[in-house]
């Protein structure tokens, strides 16, 4: 291996007062990956991001950011970027001011440190100069990943970036992280977006009041052997509703709604065309994804 | 596998400059330094044109007479009113300011260092109170010697202070009421750190100033009295008699810094022991506010037991025999400047030895203490004249040991008539005048 994780965590623990937020956490993060975390509100996730920018120490186990172990709070390595809870900006100054300041305050030549290509990059060139007090939530998020930019990362941490973006913003966001990934930055973001995360990860973490209830490869994930509902739309419902019900393997749920493993519904598509019922549309009523993620982190509970 | 070098902290002095610049860019910390380098100016010019002066104001009577009496008028009223809200504008909301834009995790990802966090942002609202302050002193006094001229100041006790001295004199008492106004804004500092969020962290340095100008006027120990943080707030004026009242002034002082220290100290420990990562963080507990009440009541008690004590002062520390001698001392000077103001020829205070007799309640109270019912009695002699001459003052004298002394008789000593001096006509200086009783002198002095 040439070049360390971004980041290796074993067994993380954390809890504040009796409430355990984080419970026996493994995570990897390759460099160049972008790694969704995904899970319902209080799942642990804004905690665990925290722990990889260094603003808190885990109670137990192992944590290493780019090959270096983590013992006290803000004692991360260089090179490890990113906000929680919303990015950190000044409403009285404005965006170039804010990362000016920033840059001033990492030892930087305002001037050379790449304002204005960061600034660019986010698509916020044109309001540079305005106050950031006005700025909405979508550009406050971009004005805080260029704010990480500024840093030239190799982890970068992000909390629900895409919250408040516009399709625009949106594709200026993914434009960005895609090009850090492929420069070798290890990327993790939360997200309570399925899209997003199937758009832009290549593996995802599912945190569930406090545990990993899933992490690999998002390909891994939609293919777990699980039954979906499947809307069914049909030249003649009724009579496919009775096909339906005879067919093995299959669960009707409600009129046009089926559950069933891809292979039965494969037998059930067979035998409504040989009955001669046209099918009009046949799709999950939740992408594999969400369902997976609904599935997993309801069951939890 | 090479081992990645740790972020080190951001040095004091960028976190210092970029917490300036976050003070600076706010538009009410802009027009407030601005306004503290203009309006005093604009308003000492302003009262000096008046034919009414402020003679509530200590040295307000004397604004015509000499531009130094605005800067002194300014003190007062700062020490009162302007110098806790400015504490509270930029120390109470220092911290705070974080918590309402929620940046604090921000800020320490950007400079990793809660200690350095502390310091800079100390040291920051410190240069912006230091620039207010600095503001009302030279606006005020540019104010007073653009308008009125650069003429001697009488003092307290009515001696007049050559120009040199009376500038030198005002820019000590400017200096020394910082002691007090540190004092304020670390407990700003401290009320910022503790309460967060919550508005009470930003008014804490107002209603603690609010709080020790009401315990001024009251009939309190001299011991509390000095032990208060907001002392030098009155004792400068301790630095306008002759000799100098230096002890209730450098009490007042080290009261101020020791208090400053401790707040700040305080702050800086509760600073420390937060914990940034909970999400919903709005100042700290209420075990904590205790951790922060109780360690400056700690200290008022020491420091009562300390300077009672030290100086024995336990009483009013206003007696008869003060009273009398501070009166036929100012009486002394001042019948020396009506002398010159009437073309007589010139006599010394020694020559006129002058004396005073004081009671309370007229005769029937114990003559001690603050009160509105003392009666003086002047008595004097003119070198040529074998009587002696009398006059009586009716004297107001508040608990911290200042008095106004109004002239009942008789009218052509200390009477209301005008007198002309180089700046006009002005009145009687023997008609009315402001005076104080050093609460901590026990021995006539020479």
């Amino acid at each position: 291996m040439d070049r360390p994780l971004a980041v290796r965590a074993r067994g993380i623990t954390k809890s504040f007062g009796e409430v355990i937020a984080l419970d026996e956490i493994d995570l990897d993060v390759a460099p160049g990956q972008i790694h969704g975390l995904v899970g319902p509100n209080g799942a642990g996730k804004t905690t665990l991001l925290g722990l990889l920018l260094g603003l808190a120490v885990a109670d137990g186990g192992k944590l290493e950011i780019l090959g270096t172990p983590i013992r006290r709070a803000l004692d991360a390595p260089d090179g490890v970027a990113g906000f929680v809870d919303g990015p950190g900006l000044y409403p009285s100054l404005t965006a170039r001011q804010n990362l000016a300041a920033l840059a001033t305050l990492r030892g930087r030549d305002a001037r050379s440190a790449g304002i204005d290509e960061a600034l660019d990059q986010v698509g916020l060139t044109d309001v540079a100069d305005d106050r950031t007090g006005g700025f909405s939530l979508g550009m406050r998020q971009r004005l805080g990943l260029a704010a990480a930019l500024l840093t030239e990362p190799r982890l970068l941490v992000l909390d629900e970036p895409s919250n408040g973006l516009d399709p625009i913003g949106t594709r200026h966001v993914h434009r960005v992280l895609t090009a850090l990934a492929a420069g070798g930055t290890g990327i993790v973001l939360s997200s309570h977006r399925m899209d997003d995360v199937e758009t832009l990860c290549s593996e995802v973490t599912i945190l569930a009041t406090g545990r990993v209830v899933f992490s690999g490869p998002l390909s891994k994930l939609a293919a777990e052997n699980r039954e979906l509902d499947y809307r069914l739309r049909t030249s003649d419902p009724a009579r496919a509703r009775t096909v339906a019900e005879k067919a093995p393997g299959i669960t009707v749920v409600e009129d046009e709604v089926v559950r069933a493993l891809v292979p039965a519904l494969d037998e059930l598509v067979t035998a409504l065309m040989r009955d001669g019922i046209a099918i009009r549309e046949l799709t999950p009523v939740v992408s594999p994804l969400e369902a997976a993620f609904l599935a997993l982190t309801e069951g939890s509970k | 596998m090479t081992a990645t070098v740790l972020a080190r902290p951001a040095p004091l002095s960028r976190g210092l400059r970029f917490e300036l610049v976050k003070l600076v860019s706010q538009w009410r910390i802009r027009l407030v330094v601005l306004a503290c380098w203009i309006a005093p100016g604009l308003f000492v010019a302003a009262v000096s044109q008046q034919s009414t002066l402020p003679v509530d104001t200590l040295f307000g009577r004397w604004m015509h007479a000499t531009g130094w009496a605005g800067a002194l008028v300014m003190l007062g009223f700062a020490g009162t009113w302007a110098l806790p809200l400015l504490t509270s504008l930029v120390a109470g909301d220092v911290f705070a300011s974080e918590d309402r834009l929620g940046t604090w995790r921000h800020l320490l990802v950007a400079v990793r260092s809660p200690r350095r966090i502390f310091v800079a942002k100390t040291l920051a609202s410190l240069t912006v109170i230091v620039l207010m302050v600095a503001g009302l002193l030279v606006s005020s006094v540019a104010g007073g010697l653009l308008a009125v001229g650069n003429q001697p100041l009488a003092g307290l006790d009515g001696h007049l202070l050559s120009t040199g001295d009376t500038a030198a004199r005002v820019l000590l008492a400017w200096v020394c009421v910082l002691a007090p106004t540190l004092a304020l804004a670390a407990i700003g500092l401290l009320g910022s750190v503790l309460l967060g969020r919550s508005p009470m962290g930003l008014l804490l340095p107002a209603l603690v100033a609010l709080a020790l100008q009401l315990a001024q006027m009251l009939p309190i120990p001299v011991a509390v009295r000095l032990a208060l943080p907001g002392y030098a707030f009155i004792s400068w004026n301790g630095l306008f008699t002759e000799p100098a009242q230096l002890g209730p002034l450098l009490i007042g002082i080290a009261v101020g810094l020791v208090w400053a220290v401790v707040a700040t100290t305080l702050a800086y420990v509760l600073f420390l022991r937060r914990d940034f990562t909970s999400v919903s963080h709005d100042g700290i507990g209420r075990r904590a506010i205790l951790a922060g009440v109780l360690p400056l009541a700690g200290l008022l008690v020491a420091s009562v037991v300390v300077i009672g004590a030290t100086t024995g002062a336990t009483a009013s520390g206003i007696d008869q025999d003060k009273v009398q001698r501070s009166v036929a001392t100012a009486f002394a000077h001042l019948y020396r400047i009506q002398t010159g103001q009437l073309n007589r020829p010139d006599v010394t205070e020694a020559q006129l030895g002058a004396t005073a007799d004081c009671n309370k309640g007229g005769g029937k109270l114990d003559p001690e203490g603050a009160g509105n019912d003392w009666r003086c009695v002047v008595s004097w002699h003119l070198p040529d004249t074998p009587a002696t001459g009398q006059a009586v003052y009716q004297l107001d004298l508040t608990p911290d040991g200042r008095y106004m002394a109004d002239g009942d008789g008789p009218k052509e000593v200390n009477g209301y008539f005008l007198v002309h001096t180089p700046a006009g006509d002005a009145p009687n200086p023997l008609w009315q005048f402001d005076g104080n009783v050093d609460l901590l002198a026990n021995e006539p002095k020479g």
